[in-house]
């Protein structure tokens, strides 16, 4: 059973440069940031190494942060230039039954993170999700699109903070 | 020259009555087998996550109630215990015995359905109305304590809505005693009738390391074979002060991981959830049910994830706060989302009919798999 600072330090000893950072003083979970183009070969190594095997994704979760510039628009509503969205690893190991959080920040205009499919197939439907709900793509993904929103739903990605309905899809009336 | 031959595709759902709820499979076939699956889900997409958002933390609690709707108690559980580490607040004694109560009546019910209509799916209609009798009683019990029978809103941040009835703990001794044998009924009828065997015994075998690297999780996670259960391995709330066992699929019909095993593990967790309701209701200490909490409730900043074994799997919140009332992010891990991906791989080189039996072992919930 490993601690966060000790996997934080062993992924610093393999990777350097991207492993970025580590938050500790939050109140429940230390948090390390990972370069977004590294992830894939990070979990590779979380998961296949003797003494860390994280062999089970719990959950992957796409945010928006909210942390660019806000502007309104002409009609009232607010928008989102520039800042960040993040998306959260929660990984656990079962032989080991340690946990660790992993985070990767990517631009807002252009968000693009490698996938993690390859690693836990567990990842498919989470990144998939992550897509639909952020906008967020995950590279060599092998099926990105969307899976709870209707195919041809073309307004944008519901979960950003700036979201805004359509006034109508496929002729129906959305806002209630 | 060889005969030219091409795979049919064949839509089952989204309104299919064995699909429980709305859910469309696209079937790859050759001939009648199964060359690939695929699910598209989104149908009761309720925008939980956004609605979320928009509402302070209390608010958010009858909102988890309609996710998985079989399991409703054990939602609010989920997100009470989330929101409480956050705040990093203890509950009463008295809730956490009722709350552990509650729970696994939950869990009972939740899996009567399942196997009820796991039956039903694969032709035996009888054990359905047995299944259906028993879990009418467990609703009339939760009715009296909270007035609603499906959607309960029962479990609040720092305690409970309401406390129990003068009668629960005498009707809930007397409903132990008249389950116990229906299990045994349920058995003979069921588990061990040689049609049932036939249709779920070696098919949909699930391997351990695949089962794993898919992230499935309760019931068909421990069919597969391995004794992991939050209750056991991560313990929250009391559930350390219980005695009770992790029933597992051991092959009794065929290979380990079938449908038959994950069906199996289903009725004995039945059994075991009655031994730790028998422990904690005579446990229950007096006191308060509701902890000493502010009136508007404003987490500190920072993230949390937690996770709790819902009666499918494991049940997570992963909730992010700025310090306001509203909560920042909620995102859930519903466990039949995830289970629910493994199909594909389960399908492969069955029968159409099987694909039935195979999904109707997974037991999901559409409205947690579209939240």
């Amino acid at each position: 059973m490993k601690s966060a600072e000790e996997i934080f330090e062993i992924l610093k000893n393999e990777f350097g440069e991207a492993i970025i950072s580590i938050e500790k003083d939050l109140p429940t979970e230390p948090i390390i940031s990972i370069n977004p183009f590294e992830i894939k070969k990070v979990c590779m190594f979380l998961r296949d190494n003797e003494e860390l095997k994280f062999d089970s994704l719990m959950v992957l979760s796409g945010v928006d942060d909210a942390n660019g510039e806000k502007i309104k628009d002409e009609d009232g509503t607010e928008i989102i230039k520039g800042g960040t969205l993040s998306v959260y690893y929660h990984l656990y190991s079962i032989p080991f039954k340690h946990k660790v959080t992993l985070k990767v920040s990517t631009p807002r205009e252009n968000p693009q993170v490698e996938s993690v499919e390859s690693v836990w197939k567990c990842a498919d439907w989470h990144e998939r999700e992550a897509y639909d709900m952020f906008g967020i793509i995950f590279l060599n993904h092998p099926d990105l699109r969307r899976i709870l929103m209707p195919y041809d739903w073309e307004a944008g990605y519901p979960l950003r903070k700036d979201y805004k309905n359509p006034e109508f899809y496929q002729g129906m009336k959305v806002p209630y | 020259m060889a005969l030219k031959t091409e795979t049919m595709i064949l839509n089952m759902g989204p309104q299919h009555p064995s699909t429980h709820g709305v859910l469309r499979l696209e079937l790859e076939l050759e001939g009648e087998l199964i060359k690939n699956v695929k699910p598209h889900i989104g149908y009761l997409h309720r925008c939980f996550e956004k609605h979320a958002e928009a509402m302070t933390y209390p608010q958010v609690i009858p909102y988890t109630d309609r996710m998985d709707y079989l399991a409703s108690m054990y939602n609010n559980f989920g997100y009470v215990l989330a929101v409480e580490k956050l705040l990093g607040i203890q509950v009463p004694e008295r809730v956490e015995y009722i709350r552990v109560i509650m729970g696994e009546l939950q869990r009972i019910a939740s899996h009567l359905v399942a196997i009820g209509t796991y039956g039903l799916d694969i032709g035996a209609f009888t054990p359905f109305l047995y299944c259906f009798r028993d879990r009418e009683k467990i609703l009339s019990l939760f009715e009296m304590t909270c007035g609603a029978r499906l959607l309960y809103n029962y479990m609040w941040i720092g305690g409970l809505s309401h406390d129990i009835h003068p009668d629960f703990v005498r009707l809930t001794k007397e409903f132990i005693k008249s389950f116990r044998p229906t299990i045994d009924e349920l058995n003979y009828l069921l588990s061990y009738n040689k049609i049932f065997i036939e249709r779920t015994a070696n098919i949909g075998v699930l391997p351990l390391d695949t089962a794993i690297n898919y992230g499935v999780t309760g019931p068909v996670l421990r069919g597969s074979g391995l004794a992991f259960d939050l209750r056991k391995n991560e313990p929250y709330s009391i559930y350390d002060r219980f005695d009770f066992d992790i029933p597992v699929g051991k092959g009794l019909m065929g290979t380990v991981g079938d449908c038959w095993d994950r069906y199996y593990v289903r009725v004995q967790e039945m059994e075991q959830s009655l031994r730790i309701i028998e422990q904690a209701i005579d446990q229950i200490p007096e006191g308060d049910v509701q902890a000493a909490i502010p009136k508007r409730i404003k987490p500190p900043k920072g993230t949390v994830y937690f996770r709790v074994e819902n009666p499918r799997g494991e049940l997570g919140y992963f909730i992010i706060s700025d310090g306001s009332p509203n909560p920042f992010r909620v995102k859930v891990r519903a466990p039949s989302f995830v289970n629910l991906e493994v199909l594909g791989e389960l399908c492969k080189g069955h029968l159409v009919a099987d694909v039935v039996a195979i999904l109707g072992s997974i037991d999901i919930v559409l409205g947690e798999v579209d939240r």
